[in-house]
């Protein structure tokens, strides 16, 4: 039976063939997080833990500190995931609970088109359009009543931490909202059901049935947000004013990990430079894939079958 | 449970529909403004030119982002000739064989690595091939892009693999077909617009990816001769006519914007159409 033995090695050069593809996946993690960590040592031996405590930032005397850039990426992203879950969540149910299956379907899949718009174009329009807006009206109002508050003291210059805030939070509803739409479209109707003859109102059952059901999915989708949001280059860059200083107000420039890599890794001038630049982004790394190991877990424990990806 | 007055329970209900219309609402006004701009400022600025010419020098108006629009195409195709080989047959894998622990890693791993900022893939991108070539290059460029694609590709072309009846491939298998023979001929061939909806997403995603571009493929003013050279890219060129102070480069990248935002809805509502159809 020569075919059948040749069937056989087939089927055994197939299967090592396909393995092979497969494991690159692995390959490509280890490798970067393997290339960051050697490319950043340099920086890592020099400075010490002085690199996350410090704030000066100076090529010129080779001295570099990331203080600003971390407090810079974590205010924005946790101050959007705090305005964008709320909103979120209330979209997803709305899509799932609320509308009429027609119109809840063209939301969602008006949403996932949104998720899809490249973040140089929410730039685009953040920069041109948003900033200045905010400069002529939002930010005057805010100093004008809300002044006495050490988070809008200042200038309103448009490019500033409140811009970035804006522009991610746009950016993130759209991913948070359509991994929610699918965490509660995996609750069972019976559930639901159950809730609905009890004599519930629609908020009771979603209160009772849908939300208590979802918890942990809809955690896992709003840090997988956070770690967007903590990412997210492009946009942030063009609209948060690039200015490396630690400062209470909203309204002033800030700068973040991302913003700082992509405005300078192109033109580094010396090795300890480009180091220090691939430390932080070796930080960067380092807490996003925290993060997605997190949101991931809790994904995975609620739809086993989680479609990744596009997400 | 205490019990509550009927109309509390009303108006509880009542006030939390109000708000989960009114999330909506927030949520997709200012998505319509952002397209608003897109088509407005897009379409008054796009013209012939915009396509067939190259960014004209500071101050002169005109030019368009030709030599952007040909370099992300020739950047996405050999991103994609790396890139979709490793992803489909990957998913072949894990669809075939992929029960035990090396499975689930390699799907856990694609799911974290989708979830990785794309700069940080330009600047290994980077250490890998800009600094050893000596330069910026297209390479190192469509390097970056294919390794974003690959997690997208495996997964989605798994999640269509799994689709296809098992039926089909037991059939196949018991009248004496090899398992790879199976796998090409039968299940990848019936999951065949599915995958090619999983392609499409994957292209659509990284043909607006900048980040990953900004210290391989660098960007070029003017047509690139090789491969091995600097390389112009439409999301670049939309960057760096965003923030310059000039108008006429302004209106540029608006209309780079819309025939950017234009190719990804083409290439997702396409997907849509593909996938729709198999089920009809």
């Amino acid at each position: 039976m020569q075919n059948s033995a040749q069937g056989i090695k087939g089927d055994a050069i197939f299967r090592g063939f396909t393995l092979l593809l497969a494991c690159s996946i692995i390959v490509i993690l280890l490798l970067m997080t393997a290339e960051m960590v050697k490319e950043s040592l340099p920086a890592i031996s020099r400075f010490g833990w002085r690199f996350i405590s410090g704030s000066t930032w100076d090529a010129v005397q080779e001295e570099f500190a990331s203080l600003p850039y971390l407090y810079g990426s974590i205010v924005s992203s946790i101050l959007a995931i705090l305005l964008a879950t709320p909103l979120s969540i209330g979209t997803a149910l709305f899509i799932t609970e609320l509308a009429p299956r027609k119109v809840g379907a063209a939301t969602a899949a008006l949403v996932e088109l949104l998720a899809a718009i490249p973040s140089v174009i929410y730039g685009l329009w953040g920069i041109l359009v948003m900033t200045p807006w905010l400069q002529s009206t939002i930010q005057p109002f805010l100093i004008e009543h809300f002044g006495f508050l050490p988070f809008f003291r200042g200038a309103p210059y448009g490019v500033s931490m409140l811009a970035a805030v804006f522009i991610l939070m746009i950016m993130i509803v759209p991913i948070i909202t359509s991994i929610t739409k699918e965490v509660l479209m995996a609750v069972p109707s019976s559930q639901k059901e159950a809730a609905i003859a009890l004599g519930a109102t629609r908020w009771e059952m979603i209160r009772m049935a849908v939300l208590p059901y979802g918890r942990s999915g809809i955690l896992g989708a709003v840090i997988l947000g956070l770690g967007r949001a903590i990412g997210e280059t492009m946009a942030v860059t063009m609209v948060i004013g690039n200015t490396p200083k630690i400062s209470l107000s909203l309204l002033s420039p800030a700068y973040t990990m991302p913003s700082v890599i992509a405005n300078e890794f192109a033109e580094t001038t010396t090795k300890m430079h480009a180091s220090a630049l691939m430390e932080i982004g070796l930080i960067l790394l380092f807490v996003t894939l925290v993060i997605n190991f997190l949101a991931r877990m809790l994904l995975w424990s609620v739809t086993r079958k989680w479609k990744g990806g596009v997400a | 449970m205490i019990l509550r007055s009927i109309t509390l329970r009303r108006t509880a209900n009542l006030s939390a529909t109000l708000l989960m219309g009114g999330a909506t609402l927030l949520v997709l006004l200012p998505l319509i403004i952002i397209f608003y701009h897109i088509v407005k400022m897009g379409i008054s600025s796009i013209s012939l030119d915009f396509f067939t010419q190259i960014p004209k020098p500071t101050g002169e108006a005109g030019g368009g982002m030709a030599n952007g629009i040909a370099g992300s195409a020739i950047m996405i195709g050999m991103a994609s000739l790396v890139g979709l080989p490793i992803g489909i047959f990957g998913a072949v894998y894990l669809t075939e064989y992929g029960t035990g622990k090396l499975a689930t890693a390699i799907r856990f791993c694609a799911d974290v690595l989708s979830g990785i900022p794309s700069i940080i893939t330009g600047m290994v991108a980077y250490s890998m091939l800009v600094v050893p070539l000596k330069g910026f290059s297209a390479l190192a460029g469509s390097f970056a892009l294919s390794l974003i694609m690959i997690p997208i590709v495996l997964r989605t072309t798994e999640e269509q693999l799994k689709m296809v009846p098992a039926t089909l491939r037991e059939a196949s298998l018991a009248l004496g077909v090899p398992l790879w023979r199976t796998s090409i001929k039968v299940t990848l061939r019936s999951a065949l617009t599915g995958v090619i909806t999983g392609v499409l997403l994957a292209i659509a995603r990284v043909a607006g990816e900048t980040a990953p571009l900004l210290f391989t493929a660098l960007g070029n003013q003017f047509w690139s001769k090789k491969l091995t050279e600097p390389m112009a890219a439409l999301p670049l060129q939309i960057f760096n006519f965003a923030i310059s102070p000039y108008e006429d480069w302004h209106r540029l990248a608006w209309a780079g914007a819309l025939v950017l935002v234009v190719l990804m809805f083409g290439l997702s509502l396409a997907a849509r159409w593909l996938g729709r159809s198999k089920h009809s």
